[in-house]
Formats: C-alpha cells, structure tokens, sequence
C-alpha cells in the first residue's frame, strides 16, 4: 500500500512546535521520501494554538491532508481539538505526567518528554527533540538521518548544543521504539538519494529574486511576507543586496521606484492592508515605466482580518490595481517551485516592459514546506530588455527617456551612465520626461504604455491543464490550492469520475486564446477559491464570456485540502 | 571620466531648462532657482551627475526648469526615492526638492525618518507657508491665525521643521530665503558638501496666496546667524533655542551641524562597488541553494 502518514504538532505558541515539525518534515525529506507541511498559528507570542501538520508520502505531494496517524500533543487543549482528527488506529504522543492527562487512555502512547529531557541533556528545552526522537521511534525510521538534521539545524550554536539535542532525541527513540502498538506503520527511508530542497515558499521566492539579480529590497514587516524580509536581510550581506526596513509601505514602494529609476532589480513584499498603501506607488511605476517586483502575500482580510491566516482575497485587487490604467503583470505561483521560478521570470518581466509586475503569494504557500528538485540556476537568465548597455548610452543625443516605439518600451538609460539626462515625471510627459498637458501627447504615451501588453502577453505561462478523456468536469483553481485541487481531481478519478483540472500560476493578462475552447468544450465547470465572493470565476466570466457552472469557496482563513473539495462536491452545491 | 578640475568652467546657461515655466511672475521660486543653477556650477556639478528627485507642488516642478536629471515622484514621497538612489548609486549627487505640503505634511513620516537615517543626500524645501498648487490653502508651516478658505477661522499649530530636525539630530539643518541669492547659494553649496543628510528650509514668498509673509515680511524679521556673534552651529541646545525663535526677529543660516555615520556606509552590501555596477550572475547561487538540501 502507498505510505501517506500524516502528522500533527500542536501546542501554544512559544513551545517549539515549529521546530519539532521542521526537523520532522526535514529528516524524511533527507531520507528520499515526499513532504508537505502546513502551519496554523495565532496572531500572537506566546499561549494560545498553535500546530504544525507534516504530511510524508512516498510519492510527489502537493497538499496537506486533515486525517491524522500521529499527534504530538504539548498541551492537554490539542488533544481536545483534534481527537476527532485521528485516523482509527491514530496515536497521540503526550507527556502524561507534564500535562497531568490520563495517559492510560487507548490509542495514547505516554513519553515523559521532559524528563528523558533531562536525563540525557540535562535540560528540559531539549524535550522537543526528544517528542521528534520518540515520533520516529514509533515508525521506525532510520535514526541517523534525524542526528544530521540535528547536527544541521542546530550548526550555528555549540557543538555540545548539537550533541545533547542527538541525544535527547535518541532517548525518545528509544523509549518509543518499544513501545510501538502492534501492527503501527512503519516508515523506511526511500532508494532515492534525498537529494531534494525542503523549502517553504516564502524561502523560495526570496532565492528566485537573488537568483535573478534582486539588489535592493525595502520592505515593512507584515505577516506572511515578513520572513522574506528577514531572509534577503540576513543573506543580503554575502551577496551584496541591499536590504531596508522603511518607516512605512508607502516609504518602501518609493524606494523601489527610486532604486529601479537608478538602475538596480528592485522589490518589496507585503500583504494587502500594505499591499493598499502602495498602491499609488504601483501607478508611479507604470506611468514612469519603472520595473519593480511587488509581492503581495495574501492573509484573510479585510483591513487586518485575520492576520496570520490565509486567504486569496486579493486576486482582484492586485490585477486591477493602480490609479489611472496601466499594463502590469500578475503571477499566481501555485508550488515553491513556481514561486523560485515565476519570480525570477517576474524580474525578467518587469524590465522587458518596464512596468510592475506583481506576484501574489497567499500565507498557505508562504509558510508550507515541500520537497523539491534542486533549484536549476542554469534555467534563470537575466534578461534586462530595452536597458542600454554603456557604449550604447555614451552614443546617446537628444535622449528621449519615454520615446514612442512599435514595442512600446523605449530604450532606457540609467542616470549617470553617460551624460544623457534621464528624465521622468509622475505627471504626464512628453517622451523627453517633461510635464505636459497636451491632449495629443497625453493620448499618445498611454497608447504607447498600454501597447506593452502584447509583449507582455506573449510572454505568459499558460495555465497547467491535466486532461482525461470524457471528462464530466473540469476543476478550475489558480496560486496555492494546486496541490489539493490536483489530489482531488486524482481521488474523483479513482471513484470513476473522469475530470479536468485547469490551473493557472501566471493570471494576468489573462490567456483568453487558450483557456475560452477549454471552457467551451468543458460539460461542467467549478471554481474552487480560498475567497468567499469567487472573484476568478468573475475574472474568466469577464475576459471570456464563460459562465462556470459553479464555485466552491473556503473563506474562514484556513487553506483548502483535497477532502473539502470532494466534500463540497458531494454536498452537491455544485 | 573628466575629472573635474580638468573641466572648462560651469555657468548658470549649462542648467538652462527648454521647459516653459509655469510659476506666477514675482514667485519666490525663481530665485531658488537662480541660486541651485549657481551653486551647482560653483560647485562644477554637471547636469548628468546631478540627479533631482521631486514631490508635487509648485516646487515639485522645480527641477523641470533646471538641466538634471529628474525623478518627479509623487506628493509627499520624494525623500525614500531620492534615499534609495543615493543608496544604489552614491557617485550621484542626490537632491530631493519639494515644498512645505509636500514635505512636511504628506511626507512628513518620511522626512523624519530621513533625517534620522542619514543617507548622504540633501533636502530643500521651499517653504511659502500655503499650498500654491492648490490655490491658497493652509499648509503645515502656516501661521497661527492665517485665514484660508479651508481654515476660516484661522490655522492652528504650525509645524517648526528646525525643531523638528534638531529633535531628528539630523546632520545638517539651515535655513535661506530665496531673495538673498549669496546666502541662498552658500546654504545650498554647504548643504551638498555636507556628508550625511542635509536640510534647507528656504523662505519663498508666494505673492498669489499668502498676503503675510511676503518680501516685505521677510526684509523686515530676518537676521544672519552668521551675523551673530559667538554662535555655535555644532550646539545642539543653543541651535534647538533658535529654532524657537519666531516673531520680531526670525533667523537664517547654519542651524546645526553635526558628524553623524552616513547610513549606507553602514549597508554591508552597499560598500564596496555601487549597486548599478554589479554583475547580475545566478549562478553564484548554487551554495546557498545546497543549504536547503
């Protein structure tokens, strides 16, 4: 039978639980298996519930799964609010005598946590690694790929730190390993190499724009994006990228601009309460045709909402966002891969036609882990469009910063780098950079920004479209419910339902050519949304006419999984 | 590159601007501008390595009139662009350029902040005490009492930017008017000499909206701090007290200056060769991506 074992960290904030599912998910990743996991955590530092849900399978995985074969409990109030989670044979792992709970209960598997703690560390706060040690006691996995990942995770403190974390997790090892219920999974370490990435989104858009040259980043902490912050942060220094942290969003958007205007990949990340204030930045950059990257990380709203929980609220704010009309570029990315690729290509774009592009990411993908093929840097190519390179901007008279083209992008010059001026207004301008208030000219220079669309659309990914033969529906997503929508479309097969799935990680300009004969040849089509009001089912009613024959939308913060899907289309609302 | 000894000698005709210009005759702003022009060709600052970065208003329009090279940005938003070019690229010479709206109100949590981070850029703010652009309302450095059509009972609390900045210890602080050219030319040529973020609030009468501090007002309360014996611009209290002063006797000149680390000397990464030179290569990449593994 496939391995598909889910597991569950839960307890108040402040307790580890992001590590213990970390260096969980981490240690079967690095022993070749498949991992997924998802986070669920509460605006707040210490107290209240938190938990951390690593899902492992011996084949790709995209999506977490609600049904639980572990539980590691730090607090009694996990087990309460997930006992009903638990899968039949299902065990919770608890600290009985920590929590003062009745481990004597069927289906409890009592390890005194803290104090194996102490005894092989001589610390308590080493009980984390012991609850991992006495997780992979219980399936019997390979011990010693959970001491490197130790080792690893643990390499910038003290190498006594390293060995006393390997030891308390060997102490739960070992405690748990006899006292395995009869007939348990049991997980091995797969043939494969484990030669893969264990990376989260946040993480992988973060490398993408390094990869793609990214040297000035401003951004003002806000949840999810704020890791992104703290990432470039921190390798900003080895890879001479200039990170800042503004007074405000409005500060970071108009640093971007300035740094891009001056010649640098530029990009800031935000959420959409920050993503609103920008916005009028967004319109500098398009009627100044400055390329930035904006990343707009999704959470429940509106205004502060739900803060650290996830949502895709915002899909239509970001495609028409700005004052004034403008081409921009949307990318929805479904996966960390896509979020590493799609970015670097958002640099790409945004110079080639040089206007925002905006990438819009949601807390689910932010914060959760997959395995994936190491990033291919080969495939990434720094492609600066219209940019002048120095000998040609020497040659340069009479520059024209904003000259009309066929392309519509003009040939850009960078302050500087000759003794041509460059020139650019947030005013209306003339192709010198000038204010104007000419009807004629006015008229021309938008038909000339808004000509970059066809450039821009050329250059879009087209949606990924799994296709079965005599299909009865097609399920339509876009950014971070890929993994589950896909799952679900798998598992509706596996019942005897043929069906379609349609996904899109690049939204804006919307392909029209490719996806109208799909619509039109589908016999029943769903939307499936993490947003209440359907707004993709809007955006394709809009731009192809196609009115889907239904939506299924999950707005209470929490991400999508397969099991709400088929759920939800066997409730028959659709 | 030339250097600049080498070069013939600037004049005010190498800024000269095709652009019409659109202020009212008799605005303070013209005199700004003659003595930028100045200040810029003593300083033998050639138009393409000066780099204008300004908000909108009458003054946001400033550099239009001038041959620079020009970011007009949005109202209030001039000082995180022009930070962040100096940033990037500090062989430019960044000058940030908006008016007493512009900077002071809209942009006002930007100019605080600016101060505070130090980025070696200059800041003039051309401060006529109304909105221009707007047609004659208060702005924030309005006189208690000025009676606009948005303020009919007067304004309230003017904002004191000298204060304001003394509070910021920025590093550089002087106050011009922009009918005093020589004064005006040495504030704005010190200003860009200075290392570290400097500040020039500069009187300029608007003779359309603003009936009481006019050219008159100003010939009348000015005084030179220069001319006042024994005051020390690197005091920071004694420079804090004259901030204060404003009645009978108002003054201009160096405020305050003090030696403070320059913000981007502090950005590791902005260190060694400027941000627009570097090579862009992907491929440096692969070690750190080995880290995930």
């Amino acid at each position: 039978m496939p391995l598909d074992v889910n597991f569950l960290v839960g307890g108040e904030a402040g307790q580890g639980i992001q590590t213990i599912g970390f260096v969980l998910g981490k240690t079967m990743a690095r022993g070749g298996l498949h991992v997924f996991t998802d986070q669920d955590y509460e605006s707040r530092i210490r107290g209240g519930h938190n938990f951390f849900r690593v899902r492992v399978k011996d084949e790709e995985v995209k999506a977490h799964n609600e049904k639980l074969d572990i539980l590691i409990a730090l607090n009694k109030e996990t087990v309460e609010l997930h006992k009903n989670d638990m899968k039949e044979n299902g065990i919770v792992i608890l600290d009985g005598q920590a929590l003062k709970m009745d481990a004597g209960t069927p289906g409890f598997v009592d390890v005194p946590l803290e104090k194996l703690a102490v005894e092989a560390a001589e610390n308590k706060i080493m009980s984390n690694s012991v609850a991992v040690g006495a997780v992979l006691g219980l399936v019997g996995y390979d011990f010693e790929i959970l001491a490197d990942v130790l080792r690893w995770h643990f390499a910038k403190n003290t190498e006594k730190i390293q060995e006393d974390n390997v030891r308390a997790a060997r102490a739960g090892y070992d405690y748990a390993a006899e006292r395995i219920p009869k007939g348990f999974t049991k997980i091995s370490r797969a043939a494969s190499d484990g030669k893969r990435m264990f990376i989260n989104g946040n993480e992988a858009l973060s490398l993408g724009a390094m990869a793609a040259g990214c040297k000035f980043l401003a951004a003002y902490p806000m949840t999810p994006t704020t890791p992104i912050l703290e990432f470039m942060a921190d390798k900003g220094r080895d890879y001479n990228i200039a990170v800042l942290q503004p007074e405000d969003e409005i500060a970071a958007i108009n640093m971007i601009v300035g740094a891009a205007y001056t010649g640098v990949r530029t990009m800031t990340a935000t959420s959409g309460s920050g993503f609103a204030l920008m916005v009028e930045g967004i319109g500098l950059a398009g009627i100044t045709e400055t390329p930035i990257v904006v990343v707009l990380g999704e959470r429940a709203g509106p205004a502060v909402g739900l803060p650290t929980r996830t949502e895709q609220g915002e899909l239509l704010f970001a495609i028409r966002t700005g004052t004034g009309e403008f081409p921009r570029a949307v990318m929805t990315p479904a996966t960390a891969e896509d979020a590493f690729y799609l970015t670097a290509k958002a640099f790409n774009l945004a110079e080639k036609y040089q206007t925002p592009v905006i990438i819009l990411t949601d807390t689910h993908l932010a914060n959760s882990y997959n395995d994936v093929s190491k990033f291919d840097l080969k495939q990434i190519k720094i492609d600066r469009g219209a940019l002048l390179t120095n000998a040609e901007a020497v040659k340069l008279t009479d520059y024209k910063r904003h000259q009309v083209t066929e392309s519509g992008v003009s040939p850009r010059a960078l302050p500087m780098q000759s003794r041509a001026l460059v020139v650019t207004d947030s005013d209306e301008h003339d192709e010198y950079g000038h204010m104007t208030e000419s009807a004629e000219i006015r008229t021309r220079q938008v038909i000339k920004r808004l000509k970059k669309y066809s450039g821009l659309k050329s250059e879009m990914g087209q949606p990924r479209f799994h296709e079965m033969p005599d299909a009865e529906l097609t399920l339509i997503g876009w950014g971070s419910t890929y993994g589950a929508i896909k799952e679900a479309s798998e598992m509706l097969k596996k019942e005897g339902a043929a069906n379609n799935v349609l996904h899109f990680s690049e939204v804006w300009p919307f392909p029209v050519e490719t996806v109208a004969p799909i619509l039109q040849n589908s016999r029943k089509s769903i939307v499936i949304e993490n947003n209440a009001t359907g707004q993709f089912a809007h955006l394709i009613r809009g731009e192809t006419g196609h009115k889907v024959s239904g939506t299924i939308n999950k707005f209470d913060g929490r991400p999508i999984s397969p099991s709400f899907i088929l759920n939800e289309l066997r409730k028959g609302v659709v | 590159m030339v250097r600049a000894s080498e070069q013939p000698a600037l004049t005010v005709q190498d800024y000269l601007s095709p652009v019409e210009n659109q202020w009212c005759p008799g605005c303070g702003n013209f005199g700004i501008l003659r003595a930028v022009k100045k200040a810029l060709a003593e300083l033998k600052l050639e138009p393409h390595q000066v780099l204008f970065v300004s908000g909108i208003g009458q003054a946001g329009k400033f550099p239009h009139y001038l041959k620079c090279n020009l970011l007009n940005e949005l109202h209030g938003r001039a000082l995180p662009a022009a930070v962040a070019a100096k940033i990037v690229n500090p062989e430019l010479t960044v000058i940030a350029v908006g008016g007493d709206g512009d900077g002071y109100g809209e942009g006002g949590n930007h100019f605080l902040n600016a101060m505070l981070r130090n980025v070696n850029i200059t800041y003039l703010v051309h401060d006529n005490q109304v909105y221009g652009l707007t047609k004659g309302q208060a702005s924030p450095t309005s006189d208690r009492g000025f009676v606009t059509k948005t303020t009919p009972t007067g304004a309230w609390e003017p904002i004191n930017p000298m204060a304001l900045a003394i509070a910021c210890n920025a590093s550089f602080i002087a106050r011009s008017y922009s009918a005093n050219t020589e004064h005006l030319v040495k504030m704005v040529k010190m200003a860009i000499q200075h290392k570290g973020f400097s500040l020039v609030d500069i009187f300029q009468p608007c003779v359309t909206y603003n009936k009481v501090n006019t050219y008159q007002f100003y010939q009348t309360h000015l005084y030179k701090l220069d001319d006042e014996e024994g005051y020390d611009p690197t005091d920071r209290i004694a420079a804090f007290n004259k901030s204060l002063e404003w009645g009978e006797k108002i003054p201009i000149g160096l405020f305050y200056r003090a030696e403070r680390p320059v913000f981007e000397e502090n950005l590791q990464a902005a260190r060694g060769e400027p941000l627009v030179k570097q090579k862009l290569d992907p491929m440096k990449f692969e070690t750190l991506l080995d880290e995930y593994i």
